[in-house]
């Protein structure tokens, strides 16, 4: 039966004064043996008063020392007291939830890594996992900003080519990720993304428009996290198998969907 | 004392004629149909499973967000999605029905003939129980409109009784002024056994964005927050009628349960908590029994109203 983790806090630090990295270790006997990427997890916060586990999109898997690396905005109490955790402290998790970014899609093809904001820090072990052994024939990654303040960029500066939008032009091309795309005349196969929904529209209507597939990473208000509330879920162009509406379950059937199959608005 | 010398407590339970191999349910809408929470607890060692309500046709729900976290609880407006009882009895009826616990279907409908076409469907299923939903917060028609006034609620139950084949709890919402009178009406028309408490309406705005956060702007409460009036309500309402009571309402441990069955319910459901911990309704049950055993208590239904008067 699966249960809760308990997890260990081996490091955190805020990479702004609003983004929190946070390193988490398993006990050795509960390893998963595979992460994908897109894939995310619950983290419980201790508190009582707060029930519900915080979904966070894993930022980074090391197989060998067995760490999950989260990099999350501290969006309200919730994420303010998990950044609160210190090395040496027992964090309890949910997961590793959700179906991730489908890898045997993307193999040998040129895919194109858009992250925009917190959307950043899944890209990064996507951007790793389709390097490795030369997954993908070619990734760029194509990250979006508020400002100057690129948290994560050097992480894929080891990995892939890495291109950046800021909002306020203060670095990279101003503008958002798709701006730096047509500015860079960026071209691929596949576009992975994740970010805020307008992006995630603006993603899906440039996929079309250019014939590129595109799986894109959604988010939404989470209660169970395993498929049983429907709390979180998203419209879909055709009848979803569990329900029977159109209305796909974004923690079991998602985060990550083909962008052509999610009515996004 | 040597192991051998303790005798096991009988845990199980008997509501309108079925035998419950332990007091501990699922709340309907917290558990899916068992299928998602069945890689956490072994179904085996629940009462019962309560499925999330089901129509006669499938409903898509209201738009999200459709929860909230509040303080000690959250606040839902699912809309009851679900994919109709068709799905239901071919997937979801067939998936439980491989374990050894009793099944309690939770029915949902936006007038009185949506709910009697499933009461009907359901009448030659392998079920144990009907839950009737008549107080969902979240949806427009139907619903809490027949769980309200109690002349709607006796009509709606009596009507049920006549179709139904299995026995039939009535769901009661704690959003009235006077749940005995609710629960009086539920025995009046013929119901088996009641269960409360729904959730009760509640509402969150963002005052950043000064929006309401749920899409429904209004939600259904849940959680430990709201334990307190279920307990309340709970010992209301089984004082107030002969039927069974099935307490619900922000369990969150075994000594919740515990005094929930004090107050005089025969039988618990655990809710919202099961989104905290899914492995929480095994560890209710077991907890229960360890507390049998400490007050050599020797069967649990001993338990039911048993708080001291005085």
């Amino acid at each position: 039966m699966k249960k809760k983790t308990r997890m260990t806090v081996v490091d955190s630090r805020m990479l702004t004064p609003e983004i929190c990295s946070l390193t988490l270790r398993y006990p050795q006997e509960d390893a998963p043996d595979k992460v994908l990427p897109g894939q995310f997890a619950g983290l419980y916060t201790g508190d009582a008063s707060m029930l519900l586990p915080r979904p966070i999109s894993i930022c980074r898997w090391d197989t060998e020392r067995k760490e999950l690396r989260f990099v999350f905005r501290i969006a309200g109490k919730g994420t303010r007291a998990l950044a609160g955790f210190g090395p040496g402290c027992a964090m309890d998790m949910l997961g590793i939830l959700g179906n991730g970014y489908p890898m045997e899609k993307l193999a040998g093809k040129r895919v194109l890594l858009l992250g925009g904001g917190i959307g950043v820090p899944p890209m990064l072990e996507l951007a790793a996992q389709l390097t490795e052994n030369g997954a993908a024939q070619e990734v760029t990654a194509v990250l979006g900003y508020r400002d100057g303040t690129l948290f994560l960029y050097d992480d894929f500066e080891k990995i892939c080519r890495v291109l950046t939008a800021t909002e306020d032009g203060s670095a990279g091309t101003a503008g958002n990720v798709l701006d730096a795309v047509r500015a860079h005349s960026l071209t691929a196969d596949v576009i992975c993304a994740c970010g805020p929904l307008p992006m995630l529209r603006a993603v899906k209507a440039y996929a079309q428009e250019h014939g590129m597939q595109a799986f894109i990473s959604l988010e939404e208000r989470m209660a169970c996290g395993v498929g049983a509330c429907l709390g979180c879920v998203t419209p879909t162009k055709e009848v979803d198998a569990h329900s029977h509406v159109r209305n796909a379950r974004i923690c079991t059937e998602g985060p990550v969907f083909d962008a052509r199959e999610v009515e996004i608005g | 004392m040597s192991a051998d010398s303790v005798k096991r407590p009988d845990m199980s339970v008997r509501i309108a004629g079925v035998c419950f191999k332990n007091p501990v349910m699922t709340a309907s809408g917290t558990f899916g149909s068992g299928m998602e929470y069945g890689e956490f607890v072994d179904l085996n060692r629940l009462g019962a499973v309560v499925t999330k309500g089901v129509a006669n046709v499938p409903w898509p729900g209201n738009p999200t967000p459709r929860v909230a976290e509040v303080y000690g609880g959250m606040l839902n407006a699912i809309g009851l999605q679900n994919p109709g009882i068709d799905v239901f009895i071919e997937r979801d009826l067939a998936f439980l029905k491989q374990f050894d616990t009793k099944v309690i279907v939770n029915v949902c409908g936006r007038t009185e003939e949506d709910y009697l076409e499933v009461v009907e469907r359901l009448r030659d299923q392998p079920v144990d129980m009907l839950e009737i939903n008549v107080s969902c917060p979240n949806v427009k028609e139907g619903a809490i409109a027949f769980g309200q006034k109690p002349d709607a609620l006796f009509s709606i139950t009596e009507k049920i009784k006549k179709a139904a084949a299995q026995p039939v709890i009535m769901k009661l919402t704690p959003n009235v002024t006077d749940i005995a009178e609710m629960a009086r009406a539920a025995e009046a028309g013929g119901a088996d056994a009641l269960s409360l408490i729904n959730t009760i309406t509640g509402m969150k705005i963002d005052i950043e964005k000064r929006r309401f956060v749920l899409a429904n702007k209004t939600g259904g409460m849940s959680g430990p927050a709201i334990k307190p009036i279920a307990v309340r309500m709970v010992w209301q309402a089984s004082q107030a009628v002969k039927i069974p009571v099935i307490g619900m309402g922000g369990i969150a441990s075994w000594e919740d349960a515990v005094e929930f069955m004090l107050a005089g319910a025969s039988a618990v459901a655990v809710g919202a908590m099961n989104f905290n911990n899914p492995c929480l309704t095994a560890e209710v049950a077991e907890g229960i029994e360890n507390y049998l055993i400490r007050h050599r208590i020797s069967s649990v239904s001993e338990l039911t109203g048993a708080v001291a008067d005085a």
